[in-house]
């Protein structure tokens, strides 16, 4: 009975098939990434067999890591420290930029002509790298943390504009509509109507920036910004590799306790 | 479109109002067109100070686009004979929306079909956002509310039987309850005019009814103008006793709901059958 029903419904009932044309543009941009990167193999220098060729290399360079040399640690754990005050100090001046400028970069808030400018203006911020801004800023302020801290909100800046305007732009406008009702100001529609709408997501991608910044800030110190990529510069540039191993696991254990922290902040938000 | 005969009682009487009183709106050679299509064909109406107005039609027959003009949230066509005003105040004239039309829209509350709170926001800050027109922006950037505001806002939400949920988020609520929330919010606003687009099209019958029942207490008790888009006829004949039926964007009734006869509904819904409002002949025939 059963069984004839289901022959009956299979008679009737076709299985639709994929149209010819999605399976040609299917097949055209797996034969577009291969070609890409089969092109990009020789100016790579793709070369996977030196891996093996080399790998006595490799482990004699490795075993040096293999002991750290912790008895500095009280300067890595103050150096440490300077490293999440530069990341602070960075990713909150460039959340107290990246609110206007999010604003202004959005498509449903800013007429064209002034959101384009802004707009360019963050893509270069966001392309070019922290360490050319660190030592950019190096000459303007001299050595120290104080370059660090404007190298990383400015690159900061240009990410989280552009994150904070896609947040934005993607909020249900009907509540804003609502607000406007009322006879409300557009600021207000925007401080009512639009922030508590997006606030869960700047939350969450200003502690991910804050996240990178101090990796970022780690590294920025090796061409002076000050914070613990100093030390790590000093103690890579004198083949002391048991006090690079060291200078690296602060870091690790910094940046695993903050992804744990920050990811429990997120929760609360979401 | 089935309707119980349960569900209809006796409407308020028809106002007789004075005809020298200022209308609540008042609106004069409406047309608006989107693209290719023509939604609204030169509009004329007024509603009358208190009363309570329901605007029925088909979907796309005009309602939502005609209320949305009152408000000054969409112009209208560039004609120069188009004009909107509420209590005397032009809202809109020639296709162009009026600069203080903030000023306007304070006096005039906005329900929506899919209540258009902030879902993060409390009900209490969400009521309260009903007064940002009238306070001082500084205080409205910070969120500075007086403990007097507040307290108006807790009555504005008592009236319609939600101030033990003040601390909750909207978005934790019912419909019919953050329906009735939207209505605390025009309270809040002193609103003397609602303008309400479809509020109860997505609510479970008892909802609709509450938030009709509290639109109509609005009416009769405070004599706010009431101006509702309703696509259940049960509830139009039952809670307004003035009708205003659009089709293809033209009025095509405006009268007492009791001169509406199930012929003419038939014709304003396009409905094949008669048979769709029959449950509500007797009750038209009894007037």
């Amino acid at each position: 009975m059963l069984a004839s029903a289901e022959n009956n419904l299979s008679a009737r009932l076709e299985v639709p098939k994929t149209p010819l044309g999605v399976i040609l543009s299917r097949l055209v941009a797996t034969v577009l990434l291969v070609a890409i990167l089969l092109f990009s193999i020789e100016g790579a220098e793709i070369r996977f067999g030196d891996l093996w060729e080399n790998r006595g290399n490799m482990l004699e360079y490795g075993s040096g890591f293999l002991k750290p040399d912790f008895l500095d640690w009280p300067d890595y754990l103050q150096e440490m420290i300077i490293t999440l005050q530069i990341a602070v100090w960075g990713t909150f001046l460039a959340i107290m930029g990246a609110i206007p400028f999010g604003l202004i970069c959005s498509a449903n808030i800013s007429p064209s002509w002034v959101r384009q400018p802004v707009r360019r203006l963050m893509d270069l911020l966001r392309s070019v790298n922290e360490m050319v801004f660190a030592m950019l800023f190096i000459a303007a302020v001299g050595l120290g943390p104080f370059a660090g801290v404007l190298a990383l909100s400015l690159h900061t800046l240009g990410t989280l504009s552009k994150l904070f305007s896609e947040a934005v732009e993607a909020i249900d406008p009907q509540p804003v509509e609502g607000i406007r009702a009322t006879g409300a100001m557009p600021i207000e529609e925007i401080t009512y109507g639009i922030i508590p709408q997006v606030i869960p997501l700047w939350i969450s991608y200003s502690l991910y920036r804050f996240e990178a910044n101090v990796r970022s800030a780690s590294v920025i110190g090796m061409v002076g910004a000050g914070g613990i990529g100093m030390l790590l510069w000093d103690a890579i540039r004198s083949f002391d590799y048991a006090k690079t191993t060291a200078i690296i696991l602060v870091i690790v254990v910094v940046v695993s306790v903050l992804d744990f922290a920050s990811s429990r902040v997120r929760r609360l938000y979401i | 479109m089935p309707v119980s005969v349960e569900e209809i009682q006796t409407p308020p009487s028809y106002p007789n109002k004075s005809i020298d009183q200022l209308p609540a709106a008042e609106i004069i050679s409406l047309w608006k067109t989107f693209g290719d299509l023509q939604a609204l064909k030169e509009i004329n109406v007024s509603f009358q100070s208190g009363e309570m107005v329901g605007l029925i039609g088909t979907s796309g027959s005009g309602k939502s686009t005609l209320l949305r003009h009152i408000s000054g949230l969409i112009a209208s066509d560039a004609r120069p004979e188009c004009q909107i005003k509420v209590w005397g105040q032009v809202v809109q004239s020639g296709g162009q929306i009026c600069s203080d039309v903030r000023k306007i829209r304070a006096e005039i509350g906005f329900i929506f079909q899919q209540f258009n709170l902030v879902e993060r926001m409390s009900l209490l800050k969400n009521v309260l956002v009903g007064r940002l027109a009238k306070i001082p922006g500084y205080r409205s950037l910070f969120h500075l509310f007086t403990q007097s505001e507040k307290m108006e806002a807790m009555q504005a939400l008592d009236r319609v039987g939600l101030a033990s949920h003040a601390t909750q988020r909207a978005s934790t609520l019912s419909g019919g309850q953050r329906q009735r929330a939207a209505i605390a919010r025009t309270l809040q606003q002193q609103a003397k005019i609602i303008l309400a687009d479809e509020p109860i099209a997505s609510l479970d019958p008892e909802s609709a009814r509450l938030v009709m029942k509290t639109l109509g207490e609005l009416s009769q008790q405070d004599g706010i103008t009431i101006v509702v888009s309703l696509h259940q006829i049960s509830f139009a004949i039952r809670f307004c006793p003035r009708i205003v039926a659009l089709k293809s964007g033209e009025i095509v009734f405006d009268g007492p709901s009791e001169d509406l006869s199930v012929e003419q509904l038939s014709w304003i819904y396009d409905s094949g059958s008669e048979d769709d409002f029959e449950a509500i002949r007797p009750k038209l025939e009894k007037w």
